[in-house]
């Protein structure tokens, strides 16, 4: 039996059981979805390299695998695109600085073997903020991404790559990491799903690190289903990142396929809502609220004044992390050189490079954290964010204690202007408004879409919160809302994505 | 008066190793001001929220502590494909700018 409908407007799940029973080859698939990169991507960008060679022969080992008889696992032979955080053996990896341009890792990352091992297909690696720091992917040094439902926006960041390759079919999967909510908000802007799974649930190792204490990869994909299908195959204890958590993974792709949320207690977090949100983003929020009661769950307020903190807590703690992290691009060992001209010092040619190799937001980001670090005033700065970590933890811990998830809109508003935003820091920041405490807490989150803005059209996410390895919430809610809003709109929002 | 001078922001520079330009420096004491200006409510969050008692700082999410994997040869990563990603090398070695003074 042959393949029925468009192989890039698929879902990951279908595309998995087409291989498996015959009805396609992981060769078409991935053909297909590189077809469809030539076709859109020089409007969309949101690839920075495409390994057509690569991708096609992990594709005809898969179909081989199968001619053989060999087992598949659950996600086979379906594609993926890979931010460019995650280090690939033999294939470019950039960072989108221009201080790794050119650089060819010699290891992959945990997350890039483990979906080799999972026979998943790297199709290419997505453009982000350079090392993963902003919120709309302008900070590559390689241009901006567009966001498929209006290419003047912007696709959300970091991961605006790996958000707009999905809502541009050309990807049914992809990896994003997320600081400070650059998995969500790129989702939320994007119509598509994202999560950040529990800190420590997916490895580190070989994620080039931005703020150690709060990065966490996880999955993306156009229903939660994929998402959660993803998520299992790349979480799981590494003894090659000592921060990574020693526990079963939680049982994702039973509780998205349970999608029933019947006597669950869900809290909607009051700080997060009114001043300061677009009207259209409150709208759809609420009807999601709503839709939540309808199939049964109890909601109630729960207050964390401490999140109102969260977002300057933050902009202290990325930064100071940032500035020590960063500090291994020196020059010596790999990446760019600059000036090395045989009478400048080692320390002028750091300096120099940096200088050339660093984008605008990264600059910035480096000299706070150094400022906040600098005695005489760690106390004021970094020492009071990491009291305010604490009252976070502190809210958290009280409101888990009453409900079994938290729900807040995923982003302030819905995907701004591109260049609206890229000289005026403070307006960017709030972008991650909402998204940040999850990352000081450790506890984990997802986006959802619940609708179009109606002064807009465009997405609006829905964020849920479960406490730190109670992932498995995240996707019982999740398909819930996403069954639910399928019913109402009588398709997936994404089917609503304007042709490119 | 602003939270950080032009000056201060050239100190951070060279901690940073950050060759910046004239125009850079500017630009980044007026924006570094109005960041460091908005974030400074951390203290004022501490005083409010935590009541009176002493909040104790969390720098990380995880209660670990020295974590070790067992101490086992495996191999290690190809000196080759090292050396091929270094701006420069020389008897299978990294090759460095002068890291001495001139005396």
């Amino acid at each position: 039996m042959a393949f029925d409908g468009d192989l890039t407007r698929s879902t990951a799940a279908a595309l998995a059981a087409a291989i498996k029973n015959g009805d396609v080859t992981s060769t078409e698939v991935t053909q297909a979805h590189l077809d469809r990169i030539a076709k859109v991507d020089e409007k969309v960008h949101a690839f920075l390299h495409v390994d057509t060679e690569g991708a096609l022969a992990q594709a005809a080992e898969v179909d081989a695998k199968r001619d053989r008889g060999e087992a598949l696992g659950p996600l086979a032979g379906v594609p993926l695109a890979l931010k460019d955080v995650f280090t690939t053996k033999g294939i470019p990896t950039t960072c989108g600085s221009k201080i790794l341009e050119g650089w060819i890792p010699p290891y992959d990352a945990t997350v890039t073997r483990r979906l080799r091992e999972a026979d998943i297909v790297i199709l290419g690696k997505t453009n982000m903020d350079e090392f993963a720091m902003g919120s709309s992917t302008e900070n590559s040094a390689y241009g901006a991404t567009h966001n498929p439902w209006d290419l003047t926006r912007i696709p959300g960041g970091s991961g605006g790559g790996s958000s707009a390759s999905l809502a541009a079919f050309e990807a049914p999967l992809a990896i994003g990491t997320d600081t400070g909510g650059s998995i969500r908000q790129p989702a939320s802007v994007t119509g598509t799903v994202g999560v950040k799974p529990t800190y420590g649930g997916v490895s580190r190792y070989g994620l080039v690190a931005f703020s150690s204490s709060l990065d966490q990869g996880g999955p993306c994909a156009r229903t939660v289903l994929d998402a959660a299908l993803l998520h299992a195959a790349i979480a799981g204890h590494d003894p090659m990142d000592s921060t990574s958590i020693d526990l079963p993974v939680p049982d994702v792709v039973a509780a998205a396929q349970l999608a029933n949320i019947e006597g669950m207690r869900i809290g909607v977090v009051k700080q997060f809502d009114g001043e300061g949100y677009q009207a259209g983003v409150l709208t759809r929020f609420h009807e999601a609220v709503q839709t939540l009661r309808d199939l049964g769950a109890t909601v109630v307020e729960i207050d964390c004044p401490s999140f109102e903190y969260a977002l300057s807590a933050y902009y202290l703690i990325a930064p100071s992390e940032c500035s020590s992290n960063l500090a291994r691009f020196d020059a010596m060992r790999y990446g760019l050189r600059v000036g090395d001209d045989g009478v400048n010092g080692v320390e002028e040619v750091m300096a120099l490079t940096r200088e050339a190799g660093f984008g605008p937001e990264v600059k910035r980001r480096i000299m706070l954290g150094t400022y906040a670090l600098s005695s005489g005033y760690y106390d004021a700065y970094y020492g009071s964010a990491q009291q305010v970590r604490t009252l976070i933890m502190r809210d958290f811990d009280r409101a888990f204690a009453d409900v079994d998830a938290l729900v807040s809109p995923t982003t302030p508003t819905t995907a701004f202007k591109i260049g609206e935003r890229v000289d005026d820091p403070m307006a960017m920041y709030l972008a991650d408004l909402c998204t940040i405490p999850t990352n000081l807490a450790g506890n984990a989150g997802m986006s959802v879409p619940v609708g179009l803005a109606p002064e807009d059209g465009l997405p609006v996410g829905l964020q849920i919160i479960a406490p730190a390895m109670a992932d498995d919430r995240l996707y019982r809610v999740g398909a819930a809302v996403e069954a639910a809003m399928n019913t109402k709109w009588g398709h997936p929002l994404i089917e609503e994505v304007p042709s490119l | 008066m602003p939270a950080i001078t032009r000056e201060e922001v050239a100190h951070l520079a060279r901690l940073s190793r950050l060759d910046l330009s004239d125009d850079e420096l500017g630009h980044y004491a007026d924006q570094l001001d109005v960041i460091l200006g908005s974030v400074a409510r951390v203290s004022e969050a501490v005083q409010k929220l935590g009541q009176g008692q002493d909040i104790p700082p969390t720098s990380h999410a995880l209660p670990l502590v020295n974590v070790t994997r067992p101490d086992v040869e495996r191999p290690c990563l190809d000196p080759a494909d090292v050396l091929r990603a270094a701006p420069a090398a020389q008897d299978q070695r990294f090759r460095v700018p002068r890291i001495l003074g001139e005396d």
